[in-house]
């Protein structure tokens, strides 16, 4: 087997997520196989470029989200930062009090579960501003390092950090939102903000 | 020692496993003294489950794996 069938060999494992990942990104399914056979194929032609013993999962996502970043972006008509109002510290977690358990059909243990559906979760992921929803989607859903996310986004660690910060906080407020037109949020049971 | 401002301030930071060894145990020993952060961390380690839980997979176009194995079309070496 020569270098490039190794490289269809152990790519092929990846397509799953890398799938779910550009189905975010272009919020779009045909997008997103194009993407995806996209960065297999210029994987696969600039495999001699990649370094044995390196991380081909990592690699293999650097590719796709500059693919994406070059190419699809500009179709995405995606919130601008400048239009969002900054969401306050825990802001999730201070309004757990105002879940309505009646509205639930859920044990206790599963409320948190069943919070939000699936497909609030991908809307959330989605609708997040573009400089958010990648550092976002590599971190929680992808589960790479801030030194992995800053190399395939080419900013410095410290960027990843603060867009990881506030991309998260806003998928909170959305999440919430979400929560409150599906009538499964009492405002009236959330005690008045307290300082802690 | 931790306080409850500082713990919460690197609790994001904490979860991603990406603090120094020494600042990881100081927390950790915080969490397990202070009830209020603790509910914090729990909360926020259980977000992140969730959220990976429920966006982590997505239902592959039908035929799929077979268009992108055959994607490489002429590219592809001839078998030996």
């Amino acid at each position: 087997m020569g270098a490039q069938d190794d490289f269809i060999a152990d790519a092929m494992q990846y397509a799953p997520q890398l799938f779910s990942s550009a189905l975010r990104m272009t919020r779009n399914r045909a997008d997103a196989e194009d993407l995806v056979q996209e960065t297999f194929l210029k994987g696969w032609r600039s495999f001699h470029t990649f370094q044995e013993g390196t991380n081909l999962r990592a690699w293999l996502f650097r590719i796709m989200t500059n693919t994406y970043i070059n190419k699809y972006n500009a179709k995405q008509r995606r919130p601008q930062e400048t239009e969002l109002d900054e969401v306050e510290e825990l802001f999730l977690y201070r309004r757990m009090g105002a879940v309505d358990p009646s509205q639930m059909n859920a044990s206790a243990e599963d409320q948190m579960m069943s919070l939000f559906t699936d497909e609030e979760v991908k809307r959330a992921l989605e609708d997040l501003p573009e400089q958010f929803l990648l550092p976002v989607l590599m971190s929680d859903v992808e589960g790479f390092s801030y030194k992995e996310i800053a190399e395939m986004l080419d900013t410095p660690i410290g960027t990843v950090m603060s867009r990881l910060h506030r991309g998260r906080k806003l998928m909170q407020k959305m999440l919430y939102d979400y929560a409150v037109e599906r009538g499964i949020i009492n405002e009236a049971l959330l005690e008045a903000p307290t300082d802690k | 020692m931790s306080n409850c401002q500082e713990t919460l301030k690197e609790l994001e930071t904490f979860l991603d496993a990406e603090l120094p060894d020494a600042r990881v145990s100081e927390i950790m020993s915080h969490l397990t003294e202070c009830v209020d952060c603790q509910g914090a961390y729990e909360f926020h380690a259980e977000l992140r489950e969730i959220i990976r839980f429920k966006a982590l997979e997505d239902e592959l176009p039908e035929g799929f794996l077979t268009r992108l194995a055959n994607c490489f079309g002429d590219d592809v070496l001839p078998e030996e």
